[in-house]
């Protein structure tokens, strides 16, 4: 068999190609090199609070004074992003911002990338690490939606009777029916038809079926369970973000899972235990009528509220004097919608109130007509304050004035708010009427906590696995191939490149088991390598020239590497498919790491055998 | 050449494989009485509770630690080192009343810390699992190692034969069933990341199959003598010596990562070193010898006839 020496040859732009993927490869993963500042971010609580440069001005006067030394400020969309030159100093200033600032803003901890600035600007991140390898907590969270079913009919039971008294409808009972909907019961027939066809009128949105002669069962239509399962879940999508913003996480993230759940992940929380007790804070509401003969700035100098009133601050902390008495709680409402006003085409919020809080809302706002009447929101937190070594739990309530309108006319059932500035102000209105009425219970199902020094040390144990394993397969490889071994350590080092740069570019979870998968992969990515060296020996063996040797090799082992590569992707789809938090991390880096091996081994390392061997008369080939 | 000498070896492997099928269907029915009579010793993730694992400053004794615990009201849970001995594991089993299970990590901490004059003692992990999430766990892991086994037996089918791919499949169950009885067998604790070993080895398994299978359908297609079991054989000898040293390599690697990789990826690593050992038998003996028992003969491997000849030299 004749051999061109021309048969271990690439054409240029190969080369070139191979050369721009490795370019690309060592660019993305570079900002990794850089590892992390301890940082503080400050941004504003609410749209209206200015994180501009006067405020980086404010910042740096309250750090100098302080004397907390800091490497960088740096203001990047409305956010102030100060480095620190280790974590004592972060937590300190941390601490100190907080208390100077006040509520206006939120402080929260985090880790900012010290890859210089040209990187960042060109958008280049280093890898996203998980919960595991960071710190933080992870919770996962079911809104309980037959409870929440529950208590929409328990508000019906209220209503239905007092419509049935109203329509001077005779009936038994009324009650909630052990299968679900609301049963009622008559003592005849007569009786009963007039009550079905009065609250098929006053109440068109309830289905009504007859399980007994004399028995009358409503229940919520299917779109109506299925809007309230939503709302149940909005609304505490809703209140979890408010409290989490309260607790200054840098990149939480707060989403949907499935139909009933909530995933809520906090990286870098510290406090994990005064996380839970904010997020776990249950909220109520206060409908009060406002102190109309009081000055209510006066007050707010003074510190102190006349008698029969109490002082409060609204959401932009302006005082407000609300009355003592209360006239309504939020138990009463039964839903609270936003929508758009039909007179004034503008803003609006929609509450509906059950049966007995329609009558305490007649009676209260009968009489004051054109006054204003505020919604109190409450939230009851707990914190635990170590108080002489010992742990302490205690109760507390923050009260904030959500909403202060004027009373337009006699407000009954159905009443709406307007005069709000935006639809934006009206849905987070709606909201919160909803989070301060209507919690739907919620239960944490699963929670994942990991320190933030077991973070660390679990990224140091996993990357000295790594270096370990890509130094002793170097060592294995390059004693039983020689040069070859050389190559294919090589074509390791390359795939472990080109694997980081694909994790930073499409910023996938780096987790524990996602380096394991790293590991693995190099395990497994040596095997083409492998296959191809084998091939070339046989070929040797058969009698072939060096150069058909290693063409044949690298051409008869292709097909396998293909068959066997495409299997265990297959393995790894499925464990994506499935898998949850760290295991996903794994599935990725694996699949991830299958293409990658297959480009460097049959790609790259035929690109550094041609570089080497390709071109020339070789007598002899050690593999 | 040859330093391992695996080269131009001509072992008749399939000739034990009566031995092999006793010694596979041995093993299993011992993994699978394990299974039925120790059941596994499942973590977490699967039962749902509470691990906590705390660092204390100074190293710790288990006893004052279980003493602390059950004055706090936990005397139902479980302690031991983790590691070192400063860290130190507590299992709490999951209790009947949901609504506070999600605080008890907090409560146990702070048992702790008080006991110890307050500072000090650190959390290092907390995790709770509610009964609900265990069992969707389970169910999902189950479906993704039946979705992984389909998946791969029809890629099997598709480019292969189908004798091959059921050849396949049996070596693969066995590896899983061989690594799942192992765990049970050692009530080594069965966690998620060992659920993600367990599909790595589906994956690493078939790979290592596959490559003998490429070379049994190369044999069949360039040889035109030698029945059925001889050209069986040849493949495998003349693979042997990749098939040896891609499991030695990949196994180097897992055995690092069991000795540096820290104490969570025990369980991990132990699956992987188990499941590669096993697959590195099976794919030698069970596909090979499962399909020659289904009677593989050299036509099913041909290319079909629309196809065009053997392309290769």
């Amino acid at each position: 068999m004749s051999t061109p020496y021309t048969l271990n040859q690439y054409p240029w732009w190969k080369y070139l190609l191979i050369g721009l993927v490795m370019l690309w490869g060592l660019i993305f993963a570079l900002p990794n090199l850089f590892g992390e500042d301890p940082a503080v971010q400050i941004s504003g609580a609410r749209a209206n609070i200015a994180v501009d440069a006067a405020f980086q001005n404010r910042v740096a006067a309250l750090l100098d004074a302080d004397k907390l030394s800091h490497k960088r400020l740096e203001l990047d969309d409305g956010r102030l992003l100060i480095r620190f030159p280790d974590t004592e100093l972060q937590l300190k200033a941390a601490d100190i911002l907080k208390d100077r600032l006040g509520r206006d803003y939120i402080v929260a901890l985090n880790l900012a990338s010290s890859a210089p600035g040209f990187l960042r600007a060109m958008g280049l991140n280093p890898m996203y690490l998980g919960l595991d390898l960071r710190g933080g907590v992870h919770f996962l969270m079911q809104v309980d939606m037959d409870a929440t079913i529950k208590q929409i009919e328990d508000s019906y039971v209220d209503e239905i009777r007092v419509q049935l008294r109203n329509e001077k409808a005779q009936y038994a009972s009324v009650g909630r029916a052990a299968s679900g909907g609301v049963q009622v019961e008559f003592k005849d027939e007569a009786e009963r038809d007039k009550a079905a066809q009065a609250l098929r009128k006053n109440l068109a949105n309830l289905q009504q079926d007859e399980p007994g002669p004399l028995s009358l069962r409503l229940t919520l239509g299917e779109p109506e369970i299925r809007e309230k399962r939503d709302f149940a879940l909005q609304q505490n999508i809703t209140t979890l973000r408010n409290r989490v913003n309260e607790l200054g996480v840098a990149e939480p993230i707060i989403q949907q899972q499935g139909s009933d759940r909530i995933v809520v992940q906090l990286p870098g929380v510290q406090d994990t235990a005064r996380a839970k007790e904010i997020l776990g804070a249950t909220a109520t509401l206060e409908f009060r009528l406002a102190d109309e003969e009081n000055d209510w700035n006066q007050a707010a100098t003074t510190g102190r509220a006349p008698i029969n009133s109490r002082l409060y601050k609204d959401r932009d902390g302006q005082p407000v004097l609300l009355q003592k008495r209360v006239m309504l709680t939020g138990d009463s409402i039964v839903d609270a919608a936003s929508g758009i006003d039909q007179q004034s085409g503008g803003p609006a919020v929609y509450v509906t109130l059950d049966g007995k809080g329609a009558k305490r809302m007649e009676d209260g706002t009968k009489g004051n007509i054109g006054k204003r009447m505020g919604v109190v929101f409450i939230e009851n937190k707990t914190e635990t304050k170590r108080v002489d070594g010992e742990l302490k739990k205690t109760a507390y309530t923050v009260e904030e004035v959500i909403n202060v309108a004027t009373i337009r006319d006699r407000l009954g059932r159905r009443f709406q708010i307007t005069g709000l500035d935006s639809t934006r102000e009206a849905r987070d209105l709606a909201l919160l009427l909803r989070a301060g009425a209507l919690a739907s219970p919620i239960e944490i199902i699963e929670e994942r906590t990991v320190g933030p020094s077991a973070g660390k040390e679990n990224i140091a144990q996993g990357f000295r696995a790594a270096a370990i394993a890509l130094l002793v397969i170097a060592v294995f490889m390059t004693l039983r191939y020689k040069y070859f071994g050389l190559i294919a350590t090589a074509a390791l080092a390359a795939n472990v490149v080109l694997l980081i740069a694909a994790l930073s570019m499409l910023q996938a979870t780096l987790t524990l088991p996602g380096i394991a998968g790293i590991v693995l992969t190099m395990g497994m990515a040596v095997d083409a390598n492998v296959l191809i060296y084998e091939r070339i020996r046989e070929e040797l063996r058969n009698g072939n020239s060096p150069q058909a040797a290693i063409h044949a090799g690298f051409d008869r082992a292709f097909d396998t590497i293909l068959d066997s590569n495409l299997t265990t992707l297959i393995a790894a789809i499925m464990l994506f498919g499935f898998g949850t938090g760290p295991v996903k991390g794994f599935a990725v880096t694996l699949s991830i790491g299958i293409l990658t091996s297959m480009f460097t081994a049959v790609v790259g390392s035929r690109a550094l055998v041609n570089l080497i061997y390709g071109g020339r008369k070789l007598q002899k080939l050690t593999v | 050449m040859g330093r391992f000498s695996l080269y131009n070896t001509n072992i008749d492997f399939l000739r034990w494989r009566k031995l092999a099928m006793i010694w596979s269907v041995t093993v299993l029915l011992i993994a699978v009485g394990s299974l039925l009579v120790r059941g596994m010793s499942l973590g977490l993730d699967f039962t749902g509770g509470t691990v906590i694992e705390v660092q204390y400053p100074q190293p710790m004794e288990i006893p004052k630690v279980r003493e602390t615990l059950a004055k706090a009201g936990f005397s139902d849970a479980q302690t031991q080192h983790f590691g070192t001995s400063r860290d130190v594991l507590i299992r709490i089993p999951p209790r009947g009343g949901q609504g506070n299970a999600a605080t008890l990590s907090n409560d146990v901490l702070h048992a702790l810390q008080s006991a110890e004059g307050g500072a000090g003692v650190t959390l290092a992990r907390a995790e709770f699992v509610g009964p609900q999430v265990g069992q969707e766990l389970v169910e999902q892991g189950g479906l993704a190692a039946l979705g992984a086994l389909a998946g791969i037996l029809l890629y099997v089918m598709f480019r292969f034969e189908w004798r091959l791919a059921v050849g396949t499949i049996a070596a693969t169950v066995h590896d899983v069933l061989f690594t799942v009885g192992w765990f049970s067998l050692f009530q080594i604790e069965f966690d998620l990341t060992v659920l993600a070993a367990v599909l790595a080895v589906i994956g690493y398994s078939v790979n290592d199959t596959v490559v003998v299978l490429d070379r049994i359908r190369e044999n069949f297609r360039k040889r035109r003598k030698g029945s059925a079991q001889e050209i069986m054989n040849l493949s495998i000898n003349e693979t042997l010596s990749r098939t040896i040293m891609t499991s030695f390599v990949t196994l180097l690697s897992v055995i690092v990562m069991y000795f540096f990789g820290g104490v969570v990826m025990h369980g991990f690593s132990v699956a992987m070193i188990v499941g590669i050992v096993v697959g590195t038998y099976s794919s030698i003996y069970i596909a090979s010898a499962t399909a020659l028992y289904l009677g593989i003969s050299r036509e099913d491997l041909l290319p079909r006839a629309k196809e065009t000849a053997d392309d290769r030299p």
